[in-house]
């Protein structure tokens, strides 16, 4: 422990960071935005477990900074995300996106530190204003219209947040962030299923998912490695604290881990087909906080850590396919490996890690939650996540790779992107390896809940092997037979349709008949205004022709103090 | 665009990609082999049939781009859908 430094708030040093990257350029604001999350993890390290401050707020307890072992897990992943995404957007000099970029990975720095569920909520919202501008920061109509159906969804998840919140404090008298729970009586449990919703919707439960597939893909190549490391794992780790044990998760797990990856099959964006993979490891990590024991629990936090290191790589190459050919839809890229073969070699580690291939991180925690469903009698649940791990193998493990770097080549001539960019991937690569090949000492040592486990054995290797293995046989006994699905320039529907297309269909209408008629009303009662001051004004005498026009001033106000009189009597008489 | 990009490479030539389909037969046929060697631990009873987790991987993966690919016939749109 480093106790020398003085206590400052988590998300104090990364704020600090996004505030310098203002004013700063140039080599000066690299260093410092370098400096800022070692900093901050820095901080961490001598934070000692407990609760700093308590804050006396219209009667309740406020406690803005709360630290145990499963808020300084995200800690550290927090600040480790924000220091690779900083050295993967070194080459920008857009200042927006480093500014955006810092100040969205302080909001999730302070959201899993809050002690309290008003301090969650405002930095829930902070999570959503500030990462905004990432997708914003493509500057294309496409992005725009995006980031605003993005902003709007969230902002609701933060009202539901706050609606929930309020009724939960007022009915337990407690403003703390602990465990919550559903099934309670009368009005505490609206309350608790506000929140649980508001929860949802950034975790991206099925029909509430859209913003996530929708968003991501349009940001810059830069900001999707932020967007990807930070919202959903902050709701991760929400349902992990309010919610843990809920049943009702394990079934809303398992359809996120199954559902897109029916989609990420057909999708053409390959930015998109991550995200919707990214859905179906978030799947992974509910159905773990749903089944809520220890193990399931170390196994959901573990899965959210290595994700946000190998979605960030997988991530990150994309973002460099995108950022040196302009292009990133499957029909038009291929035989990449030639002339971007480091990247090449960088994503294969990426999608061998999120297949969970033995040796590779997202083994060691993929198989915690495998392991805890099989222990709790979760038999559909087992087989169903089985089915999922196969399926983000084809997809995500083999897909990506294959149509962006080899397939039929595509005659695209490029570079290997900027070295910083390089530098991101190697780091998130080496992670990957380094945590699937010692467990123990990195992710496992981290984890807050006590529980004895070794993923290693000849069962687990040998089945994993199997099973992945025999998922590629498929690929390529389907492509050898020509049932493969081409690469096609398409547009899949998904509940966005609902708010995207069938609510305009009849709202437009609606809105413009309503438009209508209120212009209607204006035009005429402009045009009868017009009547009654064109009827009233006697233009050959030019005077008005009411009767109290046509008197002197003097007139008038002998008329009006003989009323005034006449009122006085009649009142006196009352 | 030089020469040196264009010239045929490793993965353009079809023999090779034989030699790597080979391979990965080769490993495909042992890991199933090694099922009948290997003493594995059962945890649930699916897992008594020999290659379980072969037959299922691959069942399974077939039927998801299967379905998939039949997906497409109703919820295909062009790519420029949202923007018109």
């Amino acid at each position: 422990m480093i106790s020398s430094l003085p206590f400052l708030p988590p998300f104090l040093p990364l704020l600090l960071g996004s505030i310098a990257a203002i004013f700063l350029r140039g080599h000066l604001r690299s260093v410092v935005m370098l400096l800022t999350p070692v900093w901050g993890a820095l901080q961490l390290a001598s934070l000692e477990p407990g609760i700093y401050w308590t804050i006396e707020f219209l009667g309740y307890h406020l406690e803005p900074v709360r630290a145990d072992k499963l808020s300084m897990m995200f800690g550290y992943l927090f600040h480790l995300a924000a220091f690779i995404a900083v050295v993967y957007a070194l080459h920008l000099k857009d200042t927006v996106q480093h500014v955006a970029g810092l100040s969205y990975a302080a909001s999730a720095v302070g959201a899993v530190f809050a002690g309290d569920l008003l301090t969650l909520f405002v930095f829930w919202e902070l999570l959503a204003l500030t990462s905004v501008f990432l997708i914003w920061a493509r500057r294309t109509d496409r992005a725009y219209r995006s980031g605003m159906r993005y902003i709007i969804i969230k902002v609701l998840s933060g009202v539901l947040l706050l609606a929930g919140a309020t009724i939960f404090v007022k009915q337990t008298g407690s403003a703390r962030f602990a465990e919550i729970g559903l099934g309670h009586d009368g009005i505490l449990n609206l309350g608790t299923w506000l929140i649980f919703l508001a929860f949802g919707i950034k975790c991206a439960f099925p029909f509430m998912h859209n913003w996530l597939t929708d968003a991501y893909p349009e940001a810059t190549p830069t900001g999707t490695i932020f967007l990807a490391s930070f919202t959903t794992k902050v709701a991760v780790y929400a349902l992990a604290r309010g919610f843990p044990g809920e049943e009702l998760l394990v079934w809303i797990g398992v359809t996120m881990a199954c559902f897109p990856i029916f989609y990420a099959v057909i999708e053409n964006d390959l930015r998109r087909v991550l995200a919707y993979s990214m859905i179906n490891q978030v799947g992974f990590m509910v159905v773990g906080v749903g089944i809520g024991t220890s193990l399931a629990l170390n196994g959901a936090v573990a899965h959210a850590f290595n994700d946000v290191i190998f979605k960030g790589l997988l991530m990150m190459t994309m973002g460099a396919v995108l950022h040196m050919t302009g292009r990133i839809n499957g029909s038009e890229l291929g035989g990449l490996y030639k002339t971007m073969p480091k990247t090449t070699i960088l994503c294969i580690v990426g999608a061998a890690s999120i297949s969970a291939f033995p040796l590779f991180s997202g083994f060691v925690s993929k198989s915690m939650i495998m392991s805890a469903a099989v222990a709790e009698g979760y038999d559909i649940v087992w087989l169903a996540l089985l089915f999922a791990a196969a399926g983000v193998f084809h997809h995500a493990g083999i897909k990506i790779p294959y149509f962006a770097f080899f397939a039929h080549d595509s005659g695209i001539r490029t570079t290997e992107p900027p070295k910083n960019m390089l530098t991101a991937m190697a780091i998130a690569a080496l992670l990957c390896i380094v945590i699937g090949t010692f467990p123990a000492q990195t992710v496992y040592a981290l984890l807050p809940w006590e529980v004895d486990y070794q993923p290693y054995d000849v069962t687990h290797v040998l089945t994993q092997l199997q099973l992945l293995f025999f998922s590629a046989l498929a690929f390529v006994w389907l492509n050898l037979k020509n049932l493969y699905p081409p690469e096609l320039p398409s547009t899949n529907l998904d509940s966005d349709w609902f708010y995207r297309k069938l609510a305009p269909g009849f709202m437009v209408p609606i809105y413009y008949s309503i438009t209508e008629a209120m212009n209607r009303l204006e035009r005429l009662s402009k045009v009868g205004v017009r009547r009654l001051i064109n009827s009233s004004y006697d233009n050959e005498k030019e005077q008005p022709k009411g009767y109290f026009a046509r008197l002197w001033p003097i007139e008038t106000m002998v008329f009006w103090v003989a009323l005034l009189l006449a009122g006085i009597l009649i009142l006196y008489y009352i | 665009m030089s020469d040196e990009q264009n010239k045929p490479d490793f993965f353009d030539k079809p023999e090779n990609i034989d030699k790597i389909l080979k391979v990965f037969y080769l490993i495909c046929t042992l890991l199933v082999v090694a099922d009948f060697i290997v003493h594995r631990h059962i945890y649930h009873d699916w897992e008594n049939i020999p290659a379980f987790y072969a037959i299922y991987g691959f069942i399974g993966c077939v039927l998801l781009v299967l379905i998939a690919k039949a997906m497409r016939k109703v919820l295909m749109r062009g790519d420029d859908y949202y923007d018109k």
